[in-house]
Formats: structure tokens, sequence, C-alpha cells
């Protein structure tokens, strides 16, 4: 079986979001970089069907240069080889167009990523890449099992969940609990750093979407506290200062 | 401009977050058509009228009772062809998202999903998005002539402005291939306030001690009207659901009121409740971080507050 895991490189969560250049880009000052926390389910249970079902695992990411310690942890963790496609991740449209542009030759059964990327949030790269190969494409996905050229999953809907079926090969954005993190161990750091890393130009692509600027939110007043013998106050301040009640 | 807005459905009702999609999309300034796919109360689908919809089509068809995602876009890409529709609006859900983003590949056409509030159209078409999980947004030019715009809860406010229209019948075909995957079976919270969707959140830490102890927030979100939500920990150790889970990597929600009981306020839960109108946080750490990004607090022991806040809100209601 061969599995595609697109990653991305993207803010710690806990960062601080700033801007430069007239709030035009994004400020990467003092902040530490990750794959995905999404991408990372996904490639955790692409290890783990490697190892019970026999697998390789090209790990893919659109980014320039610095996300390459990103994709090294990911063949730390147990990806085999990787594609780092040599573009600034604009936006879904043009991240997806790329992945298609490389999966379609590729012949990989299953093309995992996250549900979305805590960056931009789209949540569409998968269904993009999906209608691009003509593949189905299920998102968020809580839980995958391959049995028999068939997979079974788990969709997270509104207060519950559906199960579904599909036929390989398809796209799926995942997320918690599909597997567990996993934390790449000394031999896996030591391998990764010789594991091929292929670095391919990006395709000419319109997505139609173009940034103008970035904005943050207004600074958030102070809290006002209530004493613990007097929720009645809580109440009345709801009710009638913050009229959510 | 023509917009096509669609209309998601949950056990015969329109569901809440696609009623503000017809509002957003009526206050566009459009000419709006709005499209249901399923089962649905015809009357349901006739009040889009009154928020703004001058047609509306309904797609009744056994196979799509179920939200499969490559069929429910297929659909969607044929209606906006037949409206001539220039705009889908869609809410954004586990649904509306990635069928989106598959429209929009279908039609070629900018997307932009997270939208926040109307577009700015006096010179193109441009829409503030919201990003970094809520910590951000970005204010971007949608180019092509076709759009595709997903919205966020409280992007949009439900007015009525109109009357009821009739529902005209749409057909689409769609072939094998759009059915590729199957819906085997589906759970799901009954007679609940959904989550993503609930006007007030009543949300539990680890705080709170235990599932045994979660009668007393469910009996205050039971008074509010309110869904439960939770913290990380909470869902990982299995006292809650996952679909309870509030913060970066589970539900974002956009509440008028979210009240956090127990809850320390670790940045990635934040992440998930940044967009509520008013925070309130009740803790007995008065150093808990969560107090620094709330409008009102309680220092105190939630087993005795939680009651008597009860009782004092069924006395002011």
């Amino acid at each position: 079986m061969k599995i595609l895991v697109c990653i991305s490189h993207v803010p710690d969560t806990t960062s601080k979001i700033n801007f430069t250049d007239n709030n035009t880009k994004f400020d990467t000052s003092g902040v530490q970089f990750i794959i995905g926390p999404y991408d990372d389910y996904a490639l955790a249970r692409a290890v783990e069907l490697k190892e019970s079902l026999g697998a390789t695992i090209t790990v893919l990411n659109v980014g320039l240069t610095d996300t390459e310690p990103t994709i090294r942890k990911a063949l730390a963790i147990g990806a085999d080889d990787a594609i780092r496609i040599n573009a600034e991740p604009a936006d879904s449209f043009f991240v997806a167009s790329q992945i298609a542009a490389q999966a379609k030759e590729g012949g990989y059964d299953l093309i995992l990523m996250g549900r979305e990327s805590i960056d931009y949030n789209s949540g569409a790269v998968h269904g993009i890449v999906g209608e691009m190969l003509g593949m189905p494409s299920v998102s968020p996905v809580m839980k995958l099992d391959i049995e028999g050229g068939k997979a079974k999953l788990a969709r997270e809907i509104e207060g519950g969940k559906e199960y579904i079926e599909v036929n390989l090969p398809f796209v799926a954005g995942c997320q918690e609990p599909i597997a567990e993190w996993k934390i790449p161990n000394m031999r896996g750091i030591m391998s990764a750093r010789t594991k091929p890393l292929k670095v391919v130009e990006a395709v000419a692509i319109d997505s139609g979407v173009k940034l103008q600027k970035f904005e943050l939110p207004p600074p958030k007043g102070s809290v006002k506290m209530v004493p613990a013998d007097n929720v009645a106050e809580l109440v009345n301040l709801l009710k009638n200062e913050a009229k959510v009640l | 401009m023509n917009i096509l807005v669609f209309v998601e459905c949950a056990e015969g009702k329109v569901k809440k977050n696609s009623l503000e999609a017809v509002a957003f999309a009526n206050a566009m300034g459009g000419n709006v058509s709005a499209i249901a796919i399923g089962q649905v109360e015809q009357t349901e689908l006739e009040s889009m009228g009154k928020y703004g919809a001058k047609k509306v089509l309904h797609v009744a068809d056994e196979k799509l009772n179920q939200g499969v995602i490559q069929a429910y876009a297929g659909v969607l890409a044929k209606a906006f062809q037949d409206v001539q529709a220039d705009v889908l609006v869609l809410a954004d859900s586990s649904l509306g998202t990635p069928v989106g983003a598959r429209v929009a590949a279908k039609l070629d056409a900018s997307l932009a999903s997270n939208v926040v509030q109307l577009p700015d159209t006096s010179s193109g078409f441009i829409v503030k998005r919201s990003i970094y999980t809520g910590k951000a947004f970005a204010n971007v030019s949608l180019t092509k002539p076709k759009k595709v715009i997903g919205i966020r809860k409280n992007a949009a406010e439900v007015k009525e402005v109109g009357t009821p229209v009739s529902v005209t019948p749409f057909r689409a075909s769609l072939s094998d291939a759009d059915f590729s995957t199957t819906i085997v079976s589906s759970e799901k919270a009954t007679g609940e306030v959904l989550l993503p969707e609930a006007n007030i959140v009543v949300s539990g830490g680890r705080g709170m001690k235990g599932p045994e102890h979660w009668g007393a927030l469910e009996a205050l979100a039971k008074t509010l009207g309110a869904a439960t939500g939770c913290s990380k920990p909470v869902s990982d150790m299995g006292w809650r659901p996952h679909h309870e889970h509030v913060g970066q990597t589970g539900v974002k929600v956009a509440p008028q009121l979210y009240i956090a009981v127990g809850i320390s306020g670790a940045i990635q839960h934040l992440a998930g409740v940044n967009s509520s109108k008013c925070i309130v946080v009740i803790n007995k750490d008065p150093e808990a971080p969560f107090f620094k990004a709330a409008d009102y607090g309680i220092v105190g022991d939630a087993f005795d507050i939680l009651p008597k806040l009860n009782e004092a809100i069924k006395a002011a209601r």
C-alpha cells in the first residue's frame, strides 16, 4: 500500500500571532513551527497502518526551505521519503492543486492529511484534492481501518458520528482520536537525515484568492470579578450589562 | 448578483446556521435562491422566503437523505449553473465545509471559508476570514467570477424580511461515482442543543473532578437552554464524548455566552472560545489564566456555585 501524507508547517499552538510589513506578512520572530496537529494525527495513523499492514509513506509539504526541519521530523516519525513543493502555501486551492499535480502520477492508495491547517483553518484541501483526482474525500475522520481494499471510517458530525465505508483510493482529512501522536525516537531521528527528500517546483495556478491584509482582534477589556457569595449579581450583570441572558 | 444558498437539514428541520446563511445572502443584496437536499418538512422550506429567499429548490432523493459529500457537491454545482449563480453561500459545518471545497473545485470558483462578516463589494469582492484558530483575521479578495463562501456562526443576524415561498422540486443526475462512499450508520445525540450552534455554552474542565459531577453543569445548561462542552483533558480521559471537546483541535464555538467551570484556560482551549461574545469563568484558582480572557469571573468552588447560579437564573427569568 502506498500512503501519501500531506503536512502543513504551522506555528506552535501556543504562539502569539503578530504581523509585519503593514499587516501583510506573518511575523515569524520567536515563533516555533510544528507539523500541523491534525496532520500529525494523519501521519500517526499512517505509521500504524504501515506497521500493521505494510505500506510505504511519502510525506508531502508545500513550503519554502524553512519547512525542511518539519519535514525531517515527519520522516523521523516514520515516513519513508518526502516531497517538498517549493512554494509559499498561499491558500487552499493553491496547495490542493500542488498536491493533486504530484499525486496524479503517484498511484497512492490513501491520501491523508489533517482536517484543516491551524494557520488558515480552511478545511478545504482534502475536498479539492479529491475533486481534482476524481476520488472520494471524507472529513473530519476520527477512525480509519482498512480491511481487504475497503476502508471503514468514522466521521465526526455535529453531536455524534457517521460510520462510512469507502473503497481505496480516497482522500481523508483526519482528526483525533484517529491515532496517538508519535514522538520520534533516536533511531528515527538518525535515519531521517538520510531519507530522500525531493524538491519539486510548483505548478503555476490562479487560485482566485488574494490577500489584502491581516488584522488582529480588538484587545479584550479587563475581567469584572463577582464575589462567590453573590451569584445574583452575576446574573444581573449578564442580563443588564452584557445583555446575553 | 445571483446567490445560491445551501440549506442544511437535520431531523426534518432546517439547521439554524443555514438560516444565518440565507440571511447573510439576503443582506448581501442579491437575488437569493436556496436549495435543500434530503428529508425536510415542506413548511420549513417555504419559510426560507421569510428570511430572504426568492426561490427554494428541493432535491427529494432517498439516496441523498444522508450527507454524502461528493453527491451533495454534485447537486450544488448543478444547481449553481441552473440558477446562474455568481456566489454560493453555505454555513461552515462538518458537512458544509468539505462540500463547499468540492463545489469550488468543480466550478473553478474562488473559495473562502470561515467568513465572519458581509463581503465588501465596493471595489471587487473582499471577505474577512477568521484565521489562526480565531486569533486573527485575513481580508482576502476573491477574484474569479464564481465564488463559494462558507460563513461562521453569527456572521449574519436572522431577521424576517419576507413571506414564505413555494418550493420547486429539483433534480440532478448524479453518477455512481458520486456515491462511492456509503454511510453505513450514524449515532447522534438527540434532543440536546448542539454545541456548534448553541447560543449559550456551559463547559467543564478537570476542576469538575469526574464525570459523575456533570449533573450540576447539565442542570444549569438545561435552565439556560445551553449546550454542554468540555476541555481537551476531559474528553481525552473519556469523561465526556469527543464531540463536546471545545478548543484548538476540537469544536470552535461562537456563542453569545460561554460559561467555563473548572477550566484553567490553556491557550489551546481559548482558541476554541475566543469568538464568544461574553465569557464567564468560574474557578477556585484565582491565578487561572482563563480569567484574563473573561468578561466576568468568580473565584470559588464550582460545586457550591453551580446550584446557586442555577437557582438565581431561574429566579431572574
